[in-house]
């Protein structure tokens, strides 16, 4: 019989002093500040605040140094301290075209209006380790050419006319747009909710749900018809001036997925898309997106249902790596009753189990005998 | 008289537009440039709060495939304020991020933008100097990015 305790009290402030001792580690190296965070690990920082949902680079930053660097409770902290916050209101939607651009590529169309802006990419380098980066080095500024300025039309817009592509999701005129942090979820549910879902998904699990389309789980054929990295303005409607402010600029990066689609019994045969969006320069998750975007609006476009990444509520109830975090590592918190009461059952059980083997070798040998 | 109504509607519109692209400079100023033109500033008058400085989030809208219905993509943090000044005129401020200090004084900012008598001073000491170096970033930016252009060419096949 196990009886309800208390404790630990003393065990868990040292605890934390410890952890607070180990997060700052060797006192003989220097403090990593928040401001070398933001500029030197920015790929880090862009990720905590797409998965948190919120868009705050300094906060972001100060959650990786308390968290010592790890994402998903990093992740979980900035997800916690948006909810002491009030609500002020709805951006406008932000406009992708207007987008001062970063960088900017698309895998289907070489010679596109604006051109193929390679950015600063990963992509071409030879994915060896650098030791000229252990020492601090100077480092060459960027090479400067002569702009394009004005507005860039996304690839989708260029391949419209030819009506062989989908055109940008349309929900019903009457549809209010949902919002996850405020409504329960249900399912089925409209796109807007699902997308909502999704940038706040997790990329590892985003990733692998990606990738399992493209190994033929929910085939797709998918081409990167545009990725675009850059700034963005973001306008609030303020009541009491009457007019849009302007807040100021975040960074986002756009994937447009386009999929070969061989037509159904609702659609014509065209290009299909998948539409990713993301806090910061976070490419692979904006892709991971759109191909998992695509997959999930199978039943709109009269798909079998046939493989995980077509599966809404398993995708859309699994993609939150705070609530998956919270619910796989509650397991380690004390279970002592829970556990007292199975060990009890199971004991009853192996009770019951070995009286039956018991009887059964009784009766087996009889039969035996009876056989000689 | 119809036409003096026009005239007014198309003043109140073109100071409207003025006012909201001065609010967007100042939510692009930093703390230090507001401060410190702030300290510059002769005659101060009195700043009475109304509200805040204070930060709460606004939800962030993309649209689905770039242009078709709106979904909501994440919050951001976004700090406001209100004040009044002495001289009766009331600024607003909203700025991206948590940074109290700078928007309370961009709310003195828009008050003081507001009164004719003191525009021009704000646009020439508070706002030029945070449009050019605004300016100036975008387009090393651009410049920089423009650099990583691919040029594609064809390759000689050689055939002949």
């Amino acid at each position: 019989m196990y009886v309800a305790v208390k404790g630990g009290e003393k065990a868990i402030n040292n605890a934390h002093r410890l952890l607070a001792d180990r997060r700052r580690g060797d006192r003989s190296v220097p403090a990593v500040s928040l401001e070398q965070i933001v500029e030197q690990l920015a790929l880090g920082v862009d990720r905590i605040m797409s998965e948190a949902s919120l868009y705050d680079r300094e906060l972001a930053a100060l959650a990786m140094k308390q968290s010592r660097g790890d994402m998903i409770e990093a992740i979980f902290l900035l997800r916690a301290y948006r909810t002491t916050l009030p609500r002020f209101g709805y951006s406008e939607p932000i406009d992708t075209a207007e987008m001062r651009i970063e960088r900017r590529i698309s895998a289907t169309y070489k010679d596109l209006p604006g051109g193929q802006l390679l950015g600063p990419t990963f992509d071409y380098t030879h994915r060896l380790l650098d030791p000229a980066l252990m020492a601090d080095g100077e480092v060459e500024p960027g090479m400067a050419a002569e702009a394009e300025t004005g507005r860039t039309p996304r690839v989708s817009e260029i391949l419209a006319h030819e009506g062989l592509i989908e055109s940008d999701g349309d929900l019903p005129d009457d549809h209010r747009t949902g919002d996850l942090t405020r409504e329960p979820m249900e399912f089925p549910m409209e796109r807007d909710i699902r997308l909502q879902a999704l940038a706040r998904g997790d990329e590892g699990f985003l990733l692998a749900l990606g990738y399992s389309t493209q190994r033929g789980y929910a085939r797709t054929h998918p081409f990167t018809g545009e990725i675009r990295i850059g700034e963005v303005e973001v306008l609030l409607e303020v009541p009491e001036l009457g007019f849009a402010v302007s807040l100021g600029e975040i960074q986002v990066t756009e994937c447009q997925m386009v999929t070969q689609f061989k037509g159904s019994a609702k659609s014509p045969p065209q290009f299909t898309r998948g539409y990713g969006l993301v806090f910061g320069q976070s490419e692979r998750k904006a892709m991971a997106m759109s191909l998992v975007d695509r997959a999930l609006r199978a039943e709109e476009l009269g798909e079998d249902i046939v493989a995980p990444a077509q599966d809404e509520e398993f995708v859309i109830s699994h993609s939150d790596n705070v609530q998956a975090t919270g619910f796989v590592e509650h397991l380690k918190l004390p279970h002592y009753v829970d556990f007292q009461a199975e060990l009890d059952l199971v004991r009853r059980m192996r009770a019951e189990y070995e009286a039956n083997q018991k009887k059964q070798e009784g009766n087996g040998g009889d039969t035996l005998e009876a056989a000689e | 008289m119809a036409k003096q109504e026009n005239m007014t509607a198309d003043e109140s519109a073109m100071d409207e537009t003025s006012r909201r692209e001065a609010m967007a400079v100042l939510a692009r100023a930093t703390q230090a440039e507001l401060e410190a033109a702030w300290k510059e500033w002769r005659d101060k008058p009195e700043v009475e709060p109304v509200r805040g400085p204070e930060t709460g989030l606004v939800m962030l809208r993309g649209r689905i495939g770039g242009g078709g219905s709106p979904f909501n993509f994440g919050e951001a943090t976004v700090t406001r304020a209100t004040v009044r000044l002495s001289t009766g005129q009331v600024g607003h401020a909203y700025a991206l991020g948590t940074a109290k200090g700078k928007v309370r004084y961009a709310a003195i900012f828009d008050a003081l933008w507001q009164d004719e008598q003191t525009r021009e001073d704000v646009e020439d000491t508070v706002l030029e100097p945070v449009r050019r170096r605004v300016q100036a970033r975008t387009e090393s930016r651009a410049a920089e990015a423009a650099a990583t252009k691919v040029d594609f060419f064809t390759m000689v096949r050689g055939e002949d």
